[in-house]
């Protein structure tokens, strides 16, 4: 009896779930990535709970919530937040217009290339961070040095994808286009840039990436304020849940940084069927 | 070759006060690593007078057109547009329709221009006004081709070179596509060059059919019928006839010369190579 009765409730939920399959399917998929880290949290919450985890190596999500509250309230959060947002901002701005800016004159003028590529490739082989102690040397642990390590790692990545995207504009195109006429900055802006494009925007998102991860290192070593100091502040004072609150905050800037590319993405290449959504 | 006075003198009246410019090519040589690809080619193009050549492909007719375009530079011989005083307004119709992928089809149109209200116009001479705003990404192949035929003819050049241009499009559309080129031609006056395969094509546009084989001039028939042309009539088929026959002459040599055309385009290929290394 009891039988057949669950293999009617079967059938039933069967039938149910197949009605609902076409409405829901777009919702489901809505859901589905944030399955793995809701269930992630999840376990970790019940892993501290139960004191398989020592709240010195990895407090519960539970307390890493509070002190994230906590600090927001104090308004110590915002501050740190917003000056590493300003400095990856400006050294982005700085690293990234100046490797577009060479990038460009590169691509274009071959007596650029032949007289600067060399000299930046060089450099290119050095790590960005290897340069920290004489940054230090250089600029002290003021706002200088952060953003100078940071626009130097951002550079590259800009500026080689910018000379590739302007070597790599389909030829054919800017014969037509001369041919009827274009030259100068006109042949520039309408078909040399946009052609460049793609490949420009492969850069920013290289950068965009890179700019966190130097950020990250450049407070943590010389800072007095920003993520990265707050982050190594609290371990001195062995604050895990605060050092897990900043690096969780990188995480959300970071996964910012990539929707703004996105969107970028989006919207100057929209011509393209590549990015056609 | 011989054309007599009545129809000299017809030519001269319908072209005069019109754009159509004189091209002088004389004595041109061009050769690719170390292939000649021309040798010796004279030909005149009167003043608003169509010019269609024809040759097997490899016969270096897409070369002669290029060198007229001034796309690329021959070794030895001269070019006189006109009084060869002033550049010449010369417009091009390529292969493949080298549109802009980055610019709607209306602004493709408008390429080079300083307003946009004929492009409208233009598109709707085509038969695509419709398809104005729209990326030509989502265009078929023969839709392209019908876009880069208005750009070339909305700039009312003095000479117009069509290098194979309506290859891609199907039999109706090619046939319109004619039509309208032989209309606007005769309103406007312009100089045309068509370089094709397709005899059928090259009579019922061209004043003039020159045959190309093996880099020379060998053939130069004028086309006395009336128009608009007919393709039925027993003098058209005549003279397609016998045309085609005359380039099917020589069925040996056409290998190499295939060849060589192989050789031409790895050639170029490997040049933008380089050029993009």
């Amino acid at each position: 009896m009891s039988a057949v009765l669950s293999s009617r409730i079967a059938a039933r939920g069967n039938a149910s779930s197949q009605a609902k399959a076409p409405k829901s399917d777009a919702s489901w998929k809505r859901v589905l990535p944030w399955i793995v880290p809701i269930l992630l949290i999840a376990v970790w919450q019940f892993a501290a709970h139960v004191g398989w985890l020592s709240s010195r190596v990895l407090p519960e999500p539970f307390a890493v919530a509070k002190a994230a509250w906590s600090l927001a309230e104090s308004g110590e959060l915002w501050t740190h937040a917003k000056i590493s947002l300003w400095r990856a901002v400006v050294s982005f701005g700085i690293g990234g217009g100046l490797g577009l800016l060479l990038g460009l004159l590169t691509g274009t003028f071959k007596t650029a290339e032949i007289l600067l590529d060399t000299t930046l490739q060089m450099i290119r082989n050095i790590p960005a961070l290897a340069l920290i102690p004489l940054v230090i040397l250089w600029f002290g642990i003021e706002e200088t040095s952060k953003i100078f390590l940071v626009a130097i790692g951002v550079f590259f990545p800009l500026y080689l994808n910018t000379f590739h995207g302007i070597r790599s504009v389909d030829k054919g195109l800017i014969e037509m286009a001369k041919s009827y006429g274009l030259s100068g900055w006109p042949l520039y802006r309408d078909v040399i840039l946009p052609g460049a494009l793609p490949s420009i925007l492969v850069g920013v998102r290289f950068s965009l990436g890179l700019v966190w991860v130097l950020l990250i290192v450049a407070e943590t070593i010389s800072a007095q304020s920003g993520i990265g100091y707050m982050t190594m502040n609290a371990r001195e004072f062995l604050q895990t849940d605060v050092v897990l609150v900043g690096i969780l905050l990188y995480a959300l800037l970071g996964k910012l940084a990539d929707v703004v590319s996105r969107l970028l993405e989006r919207y100057w290449l929209r011509w393209h069927p590549g990015y056609r959504h | 070759m011989h054309t007599s006075t009545v129809e000299q003198q017809q030519i001269q009246s319908t072209s005069q006060a019109r754009r159509g410019i004189r091209v002088a090519v004389q004595g041109l040589f061009k050769s690719y690593g170390g292939r000649e690809i021309l040798k010796s080619v004279d030909l005149t193009l009167e003043p608003g007078e169509f010019v269609a050549v024809v040759g097997r492909s490899g016969c270096g007719k897409s070369t002669l057109l290029r060198l007229i375009a001034e796309l690329e530079t021959a070794d030895r011989g001269a070019l006189i547009f006109g009084d060869g005083e002033h550049r010449p307004e010369t417009r091009i119709m390529f292969q493949d329709s080298r549109l802009l992928p980055w610019k709607r089809v209306l602004q493709n149109v408008a390429l080079g221009l300083p307003k946009k209200t004929d492009a409208l116009q233009a598109l709707r001479q085509v038969g695509l006004a419709e398809r104005a705003h729209e990326w030509p990404a989502v265009l078929s192949g023969g839709q392209r081709q019908r876009v880069a035929l208005a750009r070339a003819l909305i700039h009312d050049p003095e000479l117009l070179l069509l290098d194979e241009p309506l290859g891609a499009l199907d039999a109706l559309t090619r046939i319109e596509m004619q039509q309208l080129i032989e209309t606007l031609w005769q309103q406007r006056g312009f100089t045309a060059l068509l370089v094709t395969h397709d005899v059928q094509e090259a009579i019922a546009l061209a004043d003039r059919v020159v045959l190309i084989e093996d880099g020379r001039i060998t053939l130069d028939e004028r086309i006395g019928l009336a128009r608009p042309r007919a393709r039925g009539s027993l003098a058209f088929a005549q003279l397609e006839e016998r045309i085609l026959a005359r380039v099917l002459q020589q069925p040996q040599s056409s290998h190499s010369h295939d060849d060589e055309v192989g050789d031409v385009s790895l050639l170029r290929a490997v040049n933008q190579f380089a050029w993009a290394v």
